[in-house]
């Protein structure tokens, strides 16, 4: 409806600002979201990196020797720490906004926010635990 | 300065300016001043022809919502006196096209809220002789938060998704859904759920999550439109798996 309005004296022409391509740049909350957002290619990496990994086990000792070897890179081993940063602001920000994401009723009260994400911390806890009792009995 | 403060107020006359332009207005400032009656006694006193839209001054009717030091606030319920000893910079709200001065143009906001049908949608009305619609204090709380929305445009302002695509459909409509959606009364929610799964309703939603920060009545957009894509993804599943039911 506002689109063809054309201006007269009487009938105004609007101002329109153009958003800049670096809007979030401007708001630590804006690039904090885009931080989150590019941390989804840090994921995508280490889903990669798992399936070089299983793929080098599935080839062989020399295979896996040759994974390790390259993993031992400066620059994958870098690129890796980064990745851990990021996966874990994933992590991190996902879970503490689950619980605007998900209500939970019991006995038809709300459970309250800070249980919702405290579940997921939680988890992935127990999850942590049990990875890190798997590698510590095999050796 | 002390019991003084600038106001820097961002001016647009189409008639005579193609941009806009900031202008300082030295006010007094006591404790109990709000940003907008600074603004009031800018147009009674100094300059009649600064143009900005309030009605009520107590966070109900959402006129006066502007960008105060860039921020999506409502100008009754900011203080001056917590800027000081500034100076204050106002400006319209961003992501909507200026008309003048401070006041911006909501047509397409306005657009947008009706096509989510904010009213209590029913297959049948039943007979005035059966009485009211009744709910229980439990049902009243399920959508009692989205229905405190004042649509004041704050959360489209704080929307960077909105000002990169002026044809999402915005956090204030589809939490206004919600309301009605969540409404024991209601029978509506399939066809809002038609217009808000399309492509510029709750998918183009990336949970900034700016509009539940600025809103000033605490209903939580960003919460409404998760809530709705859960649902949305769940139905979708449902009907996968179970075509027939779905039906």
């Amino acid at each position: 409806m506002t689109e063809h309005s054309a201006y007269t004296p009487y009938h105004p022409r609007w101002h329109r600002t153009r958003v800049s391509t670096y809007w979030w740049l401007g708001r630590g909350s804006y690039f904090l979201f885009i931080l989150r957002e590019l941390s989804s290619l840090a994921v995508a990496w280490f889903v990669i990196d798992l399936l070089v990994l299983v793929s080098a086990i599935a080839k062989g000792d020399a295979a896996y020797q040759q994974f390790l070897d390259w993993s031992g890179h400066p620059f994958v081993l870098a690129l890796n720490i980064v990745s851990f940063a990021f996966v874990t602001l994933h992590a991190v920000t996902w879970f503490n906004l689950a619980p605007q994401a998900m209500v939970v009723k019991v006995a038809g009260k709300r459970v309250p926010g800070a249980l919702i994400a405290g579940s997921n911390y939680a988890a992935l806890a127990v999850v942590s635990l049990v990875i890190l009792a798997l590698l510590l009995t095999r050796w | 300065m002390g019991d003084h403060i600038t106001l820097q107020v961002a001016r647009y006359r189409p008639e005579k300016e193609s941009d806009i332009r900031f202008e300082d207005f030295e006010l007094p400032c006591p404790k109990e001043w709000v940003v907008l009656d600074g603004l009031n006694h800018i147009k009674d006193r100094m300059d009649g022809t600064l143009s900005f839209r309030w009605s009520c001054r107590m966070g109900i009717c959402g006129s006066c919502g502007m960008l105060v030091n860039g921020e999506p606030k409502l100008t009754c319920a900011t203080f001056l006196s917590d800027y000081a000893p500034g100076p204050v910079r106002v400006e319209p709200l961003r992501n909507f096209p200026v008309i003048r001065d401070l006041i911006v143009d909501i047509g397409d906001f306005m657009g947008k809220l009706t096509r989510i049908k904010p009213w209590i949608v029913r297959a049948s009305e039943k007979p005035l002789s059966e009485g009211e619609y009744r709910q229980t204090p439990e049902e009243l709380e399920d959508f009692k938060q989205f229905s405190m929305c004042i649509n004041c445009m704050l959360c489209y302002s704080a929307c960077p998704i909105y000002g990169l695509d002026p044809h999402f459909i915005g956090p204030a409509a589809i939490a206004v859904a919600q309301r009605y959606n969540l409404d024991s009364r209601d029978e509506g929610a399939a066809e809002r759920m038609q217009i808000l799964s399309q492509h510029d309703g709750i998918w183009g939603c990336t949970f900034v999550g700016e509009c539940t920060k600025v809103c000033p009545k605490h209903v939580d957009p960003a919460g409404a439109i998760q809530r709705y894509k859960l649902q949305s993804a769940l139905e979708w599943v449902k009907a996968f798996v179970l075509p027939r039911a779905a039906q």
